[in-house]
């Protein structure tokens, strides 16, 4: 058989029947669901009369409205409750698993696939949400899709797909000193642009790579779809199973020890070619922070916000300039002279127990700078456990952040927790786009590590000297 | 879903890279539960000035863009947040074509599902098309799916590629789920196929 990627392994394991044209229909194990994106999904099996093929393939859970302060009050907004309420009623009317706004194990749907081992290797798993790649760090192909194919895999646990070309992100080398997996994937975006991977499923490798965390891969893969492309992976190791082993939804004892043995082939060939690859040196990775407006717009803490007259490219240059008009910020300014009345630590990019103890010992006996606000939203209610059962909470308040409930708050503002027009968020989620985060608000992408730093400082300052 | 085959239509620019979906629909437009009514949030921040008026240098605010069916943009398009609701909101507005130079690949997918057709043509082609959609009043482009080309009012025809079970599906309107739903005993054997390969898979997450 000819040399295979990982990405083609897991690909033709998946292949149901190919149209003429290589149309592909594919199979998927495993699909996420959230009340943003299924409720037209679930109306849709209703009004064709269709059930869903495998119910007990599909996990939901509410967390794009949810509040993230009490819940024992309910939700202020009655579209947000609704929505949530919607929800509830479908997973009921047809079988699905819901772990609903007042579980414990409820959160970021991307953070507790992985926390309940449900996010498996070799896996095929979907979602109605973009971020859907972050799962590819266990060596799955994860990935986002619209509405109407939420409802396609309910109804038929397939979808029709086009087969997507291959890019391998190499990096090696050794990181700085509280340089993250974000700082990695951002350099990337950096590098190769925000259409740089359109059409391509990203394969990570590398030392630099093998040497991150779980939890680090999981940032890693999150922010795939920000450089264009639709998932990302890292073939799984032994911190893969390790992961895995005695999660609540992961196999159990010889089939455990049968998906292991599957696991350990789910690897690229040695002689296996990419269609491209790009390659990194970690230590070449400054701490990022993002100037702009899309999260190709970033560079090193150590480097200026750009100025758009010393760009050639017209379109960049028009774009540069709209950006930083946007943004409120002066050509060439260095990028540690940018102050920041907001600081968001969570989003399925950054919020889980490691992000969180990294960020609670950086912010030990320090104080958020005075007129700084800043949260901090685990990813999970049993992160939020964990979190607080070593004290981490204690260490956040004392600190001056407000600790919170789990949801996706602030990285997307569907919920309370908005910036208003013209505050500016030094934020650990993924996405700086024109009012992501309220309308006229300002994100500046940075990790966990450089969140807490500008918190304190009260503007960005290089986490690698930071005393 | 709406069938595709010809479409003669004004043109709307949208002189942009990158538009990502966040500014397509804005988030608070998202809670809703269908997929109807979400014209009143396309473009939404984009449309009004900082006083909260609108804007009318934004071309949907414009009397002469008004009743476009085509819009044209630039690259990347529909980058970024997988929301349905981008082209659902596309669609209310009545744009039943966008042509740009590039897309995201979430959003291309999401425009067959709703009977939208997006056409990439090459960055210099769209480059022109823009200047001239701009410089002439009731500028139309006829867009043909069956043989892949957009005519300018000139004449001159751009020939576009498009996958050919793509095209046949959004060509004859037919019902994606319908027609997978036809390959049910295959379906069915690559299951019990699999499940002997794989049985974890296969645990009910109900359990």
């Amino acid at each position: 058989m000819a040399a295979q990627t990982l990405f083609d392994k897991i690909w033709e394991s998946h292949v149901v029947r190919a149209e003429p044209d290589g149309t592909t229909l594919l199979y998927i194990d495993r699909q996420l669901v959230h009340e943003v994106t299924s409720p037209q999904a679930f109306e849709g099996l209703k009004l064709s009369g269709r059930r869903p093929r495998r119910p007990g393939a599909t996990l939901a859970v509410p967390d794009h409205n949810v509040p993230t302060t009490d819940r024992t009050v309910g939700i202020a907004d009655p579209l947000s409750a609704k929505q949530i309420q919607t929800l509830e009623e479908n997973c009921r009317d047809f079988g699905i698993t819901l772990f609903g706004m007042n579980d414990i194990r409820q959160g970021v749907v991307h953070v507790i696939g992985p926390e309940q081992g449900f996010t498996l290797p070799g896996t095929t798993i979907v979602c109605g949400d973009s971020h859907t790649s972050t799962h590819g760090a266990f060596g799955a192909l994860a990935f986002g899709i619209g509405t109407s194919e939420v409802e396609h895999v309910l109804a038929t646990q397939c979808l029709v797909q086009t087969r997507p070309k291959t890019m391998e992100v190499r990096v090696d080398g050794v990181l700085s000193t509280l340089c993250s997996a974000k700082d990695v994937i951002l350099a990337i975006i950096g590098k190769i642009g925000t259409a740089g991977g359109t059409g391509y499923v990203i394969e990570y490798t590398g030392s630099a790579i093998r040497a991150l965390s779980m939890e680090g891969r999981m940032t890693l893969c999150n922010m795939s779809i920000e450089a264009g492309a639709r998932a990302g992976m890292v073939a799984p190791d032994e911190h893969t199973i390790a992961y895995i082993k005695g999660r609540p939804l992961a196999p159990k004892g010889a089939l455990f020890e049968q998906a292991v043995q599957a696991w350990q082939q789910l690897k690229t060939d040695a002689d296996a070619r990419y269609d491209m690859t790009v390659t990194m040196r970690a230590e070449d990775i400054a701490p990022q922070v993002s100037w702009g407006t899309s999260p190709g717009m970033v560079t090193g803490i150590d480097q200026r916000v750009p100025d758009p007259r010393t760009i050639t490219d017209e379109n960049q240059r028009q774009s540069t300039a709209r950006a930083l008009e946007y943004m409120g910020l002066t050509p060439n300014m260095p990028i540690t002279d940018i102050k920041i009345d907001t600081v968001f630590i969570g989003s399925c990019t950054n919020s889980r127990i490691e992000d969180l103890r990294l960020a609670a010992n950086l912010a030990k006996g320090k104080s958020v700078a005075t007129g700084v606000r800043a949260m901090v939203v685990p990813g999970s209610g049993l992160v939020k456990q964990q979190a607080e059962q070593e004290g981490l909470d204690r260490l956040f308040k004392e600190a001056g952040f407000e600790w919170r409930e789990a949801g996706c708050s602030m990285c997307l503002a569907m919920n309370a927790d908005v910036l208003q027009p013209g505050e500016r968020c030094a934020s650990t989620s993924n996405r700086n786009f024109e009012g992501r985060q309220g309308a006229g608000g300002r994100t500046h992408l940075v990790s966990p590590a450089m969140a807490v730093a500008a918190a304190v400082e009260g503007h960005f300052v290089d986490i690698r000297t930071w005393k | 879903m709406q069938a595709f085959t010809t479409l003669t239509g004004l043109v709307a620019p949208l002189d942009r890279v990158n538009v990502d979906t966040d500014q397509i629909i804005p988030k608070q437009f998202l809670k809703t539960i269908k997929r109807t009514g979400l014209r009143e949030g396309l473009f939404y921040d984009w449309r009004k000035q900082k006083d909260g008026s609108q804007d009318p240098a934004f071309f949907l605010n414009q009397p002469r863009f008004q009743g476009a069916t085509i819009l044209l943009t630039r690259d990347n398009f529909g980058c970024g947040s997988s929301r349905e609701h981008a082209p659902w909101a596309l669609l209310d507005q009545g744009f039943r074509c966008i042509i740009a130079s590039s897309f995201a690949d979430i959003f291309y997918n999401n425009c067959f599902q709703n009977g939208i057709l997006p056409v990439v043509l090459k960055a210099d082609v769209v480059l022109a098309m823009m200047k001239d959609v701009l410089a002439t009043p009731g500028y139309q482009l006829t867009v043909d799916l069956g043989n892949q080309t957009v005519t300018t009012p000139d004449g001159t025809s751009s020939r576009f590629e498009i996958d050919p079970f793509r095209k046949d599906c959004l060509y004859r309107g037919l019902d994606a789920i319908g027609l997978t739903l036809q390959h049910e005993a295959t379906i069915t054997s690559y299951e019990a196929r699999r499940k002997s390969e794989a049985p974890w898979l296969f645990v009910d997450l109900r359990a």
